[in-house]
């Protein structure tokens, strides 16, 4: 008995595309194995929002009996390959389908692997993930966070170099030559076959051991039952809020405790406490109240309500007072304000070495924006990751 | 074991969901008017039905309404002058046709739609539930369950073979469960256009058809001196039915080798079975399962799939559980206040089975309700409580809920 499933967990709308390309060239490329498959998208995510964490799902088996296990089913049960084509989903997924903070390896087995399309180096991204009492493996192809297979975006043979690897760290889904039939069945340009070929020899395993990676209890939701639920689908309001976390003065609002939000954002705004005049625009414009005064009447923003939308930065009038600067290079979602309080000038270093990080970023054009990218970013970014053109 | 991969002249293989399926199916019958309305999960079919459109594939007219209600009457405007129609909807979008659905039957007209199974809102849900198109069940529509994407396809032709007899003339709708239907992708086998055309004539009004070269008038106002003769009329088309849904199921046995057995129900490992259990829809897939698992532990049981809702398989029902020790009927719906508090497949099947030679002990599961997975250990409390009952012959609880937190 033989059914394998994986999981590619992406951002929703911009990667939907790419991650269903994998999954059903995975199946087509299972038929010509003489195998059987599903691919399909978890349910519950769609209506897809932008950047919202969702996820595809590809299953084979040797015969339709044994797939049958799996259908008529939302996802399944354990996946021997989860794919994160956003490395920022590493951090863990809060999706529209299900309740509480899901590690991004929740359904990865013991011996299976987590692949990601990643440009950090792999002791950040198992930062990231949250310890899993089972061994498994970490592999990373070398790249961009791809929207490759949305219309408007070139093909940058994300799709394909990600089937190659797979083929690497799982052969008994489906062999590389298999991929590679379906593939050029599928494109005329022979490139796509190579990239295939070149993810497979290169791509890198490392293993994972139980107690590595992110020790924090991801948060959760118990659904209570029907007989202690309130009646006629009446959902209360919420409170009004209170002193800076429960202190004398400044303000916090109630929020939302079991739909956060926050794996949505790839980028998150730093604010600099010493300019900032107080003009309250942040506070205001903010889409989801994350906004928290202080009792000095300054503004920090609540890491665990920001989904990194970027309209502070936009509406803030002071220069670099709110700056976008990119997910990946933070670890926890601890309070800007706190660190600040502790450490004035700890701070302001740190400070202005994300400002350059951002300004970098955007000069090269390879950083995360929020929202859409533009036209050439991929091929800059290409060139400076040095990921193709080199043979 | 592998799994042949089928690539002849006459079929081709693709990897579809449910609703690609029946939208494909709509080029290869040559449907002349398809109308849509958005409503998740079956607005799916419009995106594939607009590809095949844009692709040249499929050359029809195209009408996306302005609402489900004039979705349906476009379509019962079409049907009456001659025209093959499609359309569709699920949970609220479907009630919101209601009034030109219900008008369909009596005027006669063969429109086929797909009901993509929908929760009926508030609570706004998009998860599976059969409330939807049962709601129709006493008006003339026929009624088709599927459990695959490929059944969903061969349905499909079978909806327009079946609903254009002149035997039959009425409308009939094919419920395919919101997401693991609509959305899933699996591996169909597409017949070539020759093979439909062999199994599908076209659509012939004959002397009823709405057209100036025959004047005729459809859909006058009648009082209490008449409606009861067109009522009887509508029901002995729907009793014809029958014999016409069973040659059709004989010809696509032949011409695409498909399709089971019994047009009506599929059986599952229910030859020597001691307790079935009987559901519609792809709880089927994981009812399967369960079966083959306890088949593994000795225990003697299987399961029954009704395809055909409407007309309803008493015959059916009535020869194959008389022969099990007790049978438990599953629920994606619920009839609330009803008898037993049961749900409606539940008290259509006991009414089935009331006079029958030998009277079965059932219980009812209500299950899966708004999306919720219908999982092998839920279906294995529903084997267990239904071999309890064969065991003791006492029914403590006629209907239980399955996988509801307390």
């Amino acid at each position: 008995m033989a059914v394998t499933a994986v999981e590619v967990v992406y951002r929703g709308i911009f990667q939907k595309s790419l991650s269903r390309n994998i999954c059903r060239t995975i199946v087509l490329a299972a038929r010509k194995e003489g195998k059987i498959g599903t691919a399909f998208g978890r349910y519950g995510d769609s209506p897809e929002r932008n950047g919202i964490p969702a996820k595809y799902f590809a299953i084979v088996a040797d015969d339709p009996t044994e797939l049958e296990e799996t259908l008529a089913a939302y996802e399944p049960k354990e996946v021997a390959v989860t794919i994160v084509v956003d490395d920022t989903l590493c951090k863990g997924v809060e999706s529209w389908a299900w309740y509480g903070l899901q590690p991004i390896n929740e359904l990865t087995v013991e011996g299976g692997t987590v692949l990601v399309t990643s440009i950090q180096p792999e002791e950040d991204l198992v930062k990231d993930m949250h310890v899993k009492d089972v061994p498994y493996n970490l592999s990373i192809i070398k790249g961009a966070k791809s929207f490759s297979g949305l219309w408007v975006y070139k093909d940058d043979h994300t799709d394909v170099r990600i089937l190659g690897a797979l083929a690497k760290v799982c052969p008994n889904l489906v062999g590389l030559e298999a991929y590679v039939d379906t593939i050029a069945e599928q494109s005329d340009d022979e490139l796509k076959a190579h990239s295939a070929r070149r993810a497979y020899d290169r791509v890198s395993v490392s293993p994972v051991e139980p107690g590595q990676g992110n020790p924090e209890e991801p948060f959760s939701f118990d659904k209570p039952g029907w007989t202690k639920m309130g009646e006629a689908i009446v959902i209360p309001g919420i409170e009004v809020g209170g002193g800076f976390r429960g202190g004398e003065g400044g303000y916090q609002p109630v929020r939302n405790d079991v739909f956060k939000k926050f794996s949505t954002r790839t980028m998150r705004p730093v604010i600099n406490f010493e300019t900032c005049t107080k003009c309250t625009l942040c506070w205001l414009q903010c889409p989801d109240s994350c906004f928290d005064v202080t009792p000095e009447g300054l503004y920090d923003s609540d890491m665990e309500s920001c989904c990194g939308c970027g309209v502070c930065e936009d509406v803030c009038p002071v220069p670099d007072c709110v700056t976008m600067v990119n997910e990946e290079v933070f670890d926890d979602n601890s309070s800007q304000h706190d660190h600040w309080k502790r450490d004035r000038d700890g701070y302001m270093k740190w400070l202005d070495e994300m400002i350059v990080v951002a300004k970098s970023e955007k000069e090269v054009g390879a950083g995360r924006s929020h929202g859409f990218r533009e036209w050439g970013e991929y091929q800059k970014q290409i060139e400076m990751t040095g990921v193709a053109g080199d043979d | 074991m592998t799994t042949e991969v089928k690539d002849t002249a006459l079929e081709r293989e693709e990897l579809i969901s449910g609703a690609e399926a029946i939208a494909i199916a709509c080029a290869l019958a040559d449907v002349d008017v398809i109308t849509a309305y958005p409503i998740r999960p079956y607005d799916t079919v419009m995106q594939f039905v607009s590809k095949l459109i844009a692709d040249g594939e499929l050359k029809c007219e195209y009408i996306v309404a302005e609402s489900e209600h004039s979705q349906f009457e476009i379509v019962k405007h079409a049907s009456a002058v001659g025209a093959r129609v499609f359309s569709g909807s699920s949970g609220v979008g479907w009630f919101y046709a209601f009034e030109a659905l219900a008008v369909t039957c009596g005027l006669r007209l063969p429109v086929v739609a797909m009901v993509g199974n929908r929760a009926l809102d508030d609570p706004g849900a998009f998860g599976c539930e059969h409330n939807d198109a049962l709601a129709v069940r006493d008006l003339g529509w026929m009624l088709r369950w599927v459990d695959t994407a490929q059944e969903a396809m061969d349905a499909a032709f079978m909806a327009w073979r079946v609903a254009e007899d002149k035997r039959v003339f009425l409308p009939c709708a094919i419920s395919t469960d919101g997401a693991f239907l609509t959305h899933s992708q699996q591996i169909v086998m597409i017949p070539d256009k020759r093979l439909v055309d062999e199994f599908l004539p076209p659509y012939d009004r004959g002397e009823f058809v709405l057209h100036p070269d025959n004047p005729i008038t459809i859909a006058p106002q009648v009082n209490e001196d008449w409606l009861m003769e067109i009522r009887r009329q509508t029901d002995a088309a729907m009793r014809r039915a029958r014999d016409v849904i069973t040659e059709a199921h004989n010809d696509l046995k032949r011409i695409f080798n498909r399709g089971g057995d019994d047009p009506f129900i599929e059986e599952y490992m229910t030859d020597d079975a001691d307790v079935v259990l009987v559901g519609m829809g792809t709880l089927a897939l994981p009812l399967k399962v369960t079966v083959r698992r306890l088949r593994e532990q000795g225990r003697k049981v299987g399961f029954v799939r009704i395809k055909w809702f409407r007309p309803f398989p008493q015959p059916e029902l009535r020869a194959v559980l008389s022969r099990f020790k007790a049978v438990g009927i599953i629920d994606r719906d619920y009839s609330l206040g009803s008898p037993d508090n049961g749900g409606v497949l539940y008290n259509e099947v006991r009414s089935a089975l009331y006079d029958g030679d030998k009277r079965v002990p059932i219980v009812g599961y209500i299950a899966g309700l708004g999306g919720r997975e219908v999982t092998v250990p839920m279906t294995t409390e529903m084997f267990d409580y239904t071999q309890k009952v064969a065991d003791t012959g006492i029914i403590e609880e006629p209907l239980r809920w399955i996988g509801v937190r307390d």
